[in-house]
């Protein structure tokens, strides 16, 4: 699967669009940044619902490829322009993050 | 590289946000310096939550970050209060993070145990009431 068929679902919004052709290697659901600093995969999409500047910085030296941020949660204008310059999509959903994840998980498959 | 480089960062003990910083710049050198993606992930990971700790229990530090052709070493001192129970910190879950810090994600207790678990060697020292010096070991 490749970032560019997460950007066109119709339950994301797209704040930061990072490189279309990435390739994704999986989806990885988690809010404490403890936690996803050891467990994020690189070049995976993460779901979460904790959207400060901190989320960016994990995402970034995890390699994630995609932050979706779940349950409408919003990412400051700061971080979203230190997301772009680092190439890391962000999506924001109103969806609860298991239903985004599935929604996500199901895109791949087709 | 024949010659060994070292990169030295102050880490400001206020500002939570900035955490991650020079993790962040360690990792783009690394990646020039051509370092595989693996060493660098686990460099990257090791350091910031390091940074974090500093941030969060030693009012800042500094780290230094040294590369030789067969490992990178990070050395992060504070003289923050102290580890009073070296063996309890290093336990995942077991955290003595404030309620803020735990409402931005983090204070899992996790910090020591990934600093370990993605390290080829870490070596503690830390004094009561003086600070604490860290050094981390990936091997190339």
């Amino acid at each position: 699967m490749k970032l560019k068929d997460i950007l066109v679902l119709p339950e994301c919004r797209v704040l930061s669009q990072g490189n279309p052709e990435r390739e994704i290697s999986r989806i990885f659901c988690c809010d404490l940044l403890s936690i996803a600093m050891g467990k994020a995969p690189s070049d995976g999409v993460w779901v979460t619902v904790m959207g400060n500047r901190n989320t960016l910085a994990v995402a970034s030296l995890t390699d994630t490829a995609c932050i979706v941020l779940a349950e409408g949660v919003a990412l400051d204008e700061d971080t979203l322009s230190k997301a772009a310059e680092e190439g890391i999509a962000v999506l924001s959903t109103e969806q609860p993050a298991f239903d985004i994840a599935l929604k996500i998980y199901q895109a791949g498959l087709s | 590289m024949s010659e060994q480089l070292t990169f030295t960062y102050t880490i400001d003990g206020n500002d939570f946000t900035r955490a991650g910083e020079a993790s962040s710049s360690v990792k783009n050198k690394l990646k020039m310096l051509g370092v595989g993606s693996d060493a660098i992930r686990k460099v990257a990971i090791a350091m910031y939550e390091g940074e974090i700790n500093m941030v969060i229990h030693a009012d800042g530090g500094v780290i230094t970050v040294s590369v030789s052709d067969n490992d990178i070493t990070m050395v992060l001192a504070d003289k923050g209060p102290g580890i009073p129970d070296i063996s309890k910190a290093m336990q995942e879950g077991y955290s003595t993070a404030r309620e803020e810090v735990r409402s931005l994600g983090f204070g899992a207790g996790m910090g020591l145990p990934n600093m370990k678990r993605f390290t080829d060697e870490m070596h503690i020292d830390t004094e009561l009431g003086k600070g604490t010096t860290i050094t981390m070991k990936v091997h190339l």
